[in-house]
């Protein structure tokens, strides 16, 4: 059977790993290649870097950190930051990502998310969503890193974008990011119930228990998370162990 | 044996295949094959080579158009797996580019070197996510070569899928395994000299590496 899948992600910038809290204050946790390298070794599903300086600065720098992880990492690898172009997404996967993550420029420009699916593949194409709890039940996309309100509902965005071909959606809590209090689980489940292809959820996980309700409340298909691994609070064996317990299905080959 | 072992990773234009060259390159070297990968969208070089991997990532009709507009790059496909039976793997839409017929969008012909249809995937639990992508294990309908000493079945190693539609085999035996996604997904297609696996063996970790090495010494 499919098995729920456990994705770290590393946010890059200059070519090192950082975790914002936030966004805002961030600091250099190492080399992205040599935590790639690790979390495969370690059994992670898939790996996504995000590069969240890439709209201001040489996108250089991810190019080779996606070329030398994808020599040295045989799993499935999604790269976002700053993907506004064809050619941007063109760029990374010939330097060996396998899906690329689209954010603003999607909110911007939904015929993007068309082209992209047509060029490349519905496979390759995942839509990054960064929402902020707005009332009773109701979510609104922002943009810039969680700073921009959009007017745009999320529930409403997310079934447009599965219909102009995304192939899964990674859905970020902007009220949740950099709390470790547990991801949003009213708006991850609304959406993943909104729409038929695979969502990923992401944002203030904090412990294991919160990746159980990602999956188990949330109705995600793979849950991310960044600090809870990177500073060595867990491994993702204890992760999927406890997943396991909690009766979930993971993949500990 | 280099020499003598030589594997085309054909280049149509589909998606990126330095990591699939990687891939073999690492499984060359772990398995003990030492053979000497290429990437390429040369014709001769496919003809000539002792092995060939098709691999194909988007949609059925884009990778079928993309393989016809390099010319003679069918009849050296033709040649190499169908004359001169050397080994074939197509992945992922390679692999489903062995059917009779694509209907993703479009009815478009295969290679129809398997009998049979791509057709979607319609899991028959509405909760299943579509496409089916993640990690999966995979039951084998028979024993064969490329899958000497990995360990199947529900408690076996993981292939990590990603697609939407799937090959429905016109013969039952045309099917060396498969998986299960609310109802049977077919895995894995093959006869003779030529495999297909509908996961990616070059993102699939432990069964990935393994199959890859086993298909580099397998001698059909």
């Amino acid at each position: 059977m499919l098995k729920c899948r456990v994705i770290p992600c590393l946010d890059v910038k200059d070519g090192r790993v950082v975790k914002g809290v936030n966004f805002v204050d961030l600091r250099d946790a190492g080399d992205p290649v040599e935590s790639a390298i690790a979390y495969d070794a370690a059994g992670a599903d898939e790996l996504c870097f995000l590069d969240i300086t890439a709209s201001h600065e040489n996108r250089g720098t991810i190019l080779d950190v996606v070329q030398r992880t994808a020599e040295a990492c045989f799993m499935p690898l999604t790269v976002g930051g700053g993907v506004r172009t064809t050619d941007d997404i063109r760029k990374l996967l010939l330097a060996g990502a396998d899906k690329v993550s689209i954010n603003t420029a999607a909110v911007f420009n939904r015929d993007f998310v068309r082209e992209a699916a047509e060029k490349f593949g519905s496979q390759c194409i995942v839509v990054a969503i960064d929402t902020k709890r707005v009332g009773d039940g109701q979510w609104e996309i922002f943009t810039h890193g969680g700073r921009k309100p959009t007017g745009i509902d999320a529930v409403a965005y997310a079934r447009e974008v599965e219909a102009l071909g995304a192939g899964e959606i990674l859905l970020t809590s902007m009220d949740r990011d950099g709390t470790r209090s547990g991801f949003d689980i009213d708006v991850t489940r609304t959406i993943a119930d909104a729409v038929k292809i695979p969502l990923i959820a992401s944002g203030g996980v904090g412990n294991l228990d919160h990746l159980v309700g990602g999956i188990r409340d949330g109705h995600a298909s793979a849950v991310l998370a960044a600090s809870i691994f990177h500073f060595g609070e867990f491994t993702i064996r204890q992760a999927k162990d406890h997943m396991a317990a909690a009766g979930l299905a993971v993949r500990n080959d | 044996m280099s020499a003598s072992n030589t594997v085309a990773i054909i280049d149509y234009g589909s998606g990126n295949l330095h990591s699939a060259r990687k891939a073999f390159e690492r499984a060359a070297q772990e398995s003990g094959a030492g053979s000497t990968i290429t990437v390429t969208s040369d014709p001769d070089a496919v003809a000539k080579a002792d092995r060939i991997v098709l691999p194909g990532v988007g949609a059925f009709a884009d990778c079928r158009h993309g393989l016809d507009a390099t010319t003679g790059m069918v009849e050296a496909l033709q040649e190499a797996v169908i004359a001169k039976g050397r080994p074939f793997l197509g992945i992922c839409v390679g692999m489903q580019l062995l059917a009779t017929r694509g209907l993703e969008h479009v009815t478009t012909q295969g290679l129809d070197w398997i009998g049979g249809d791509v057709v979607a995937l319609k899991p028959s639990d509405a909760a299943l996510k579509v496409p089916h992508m993640g990690w999966n294990t995979i039951t084998l309908n028979r024993p064969h070569p490329v899958f000497d000493g990995l360990a199947t079945g529900d408690k076996g190693l993981h292939a990590y899928f990603v697609h939407s539609y799937h090959l429905s085999a016109a013969a039952p035996a045309s099917v060396l395994a498969t998986a299960d996604y609310g109802g049977t997904v077919t895995a894995v297609v093959g006869r003779d000299n030529m495999i297909g696996t509908q996961f990616h063996p070059e993102k699939s970790q432990k069964l990935g590496l393994g199959l890859i090495g086993n298909f580099l010494r397998w001698a059909p």
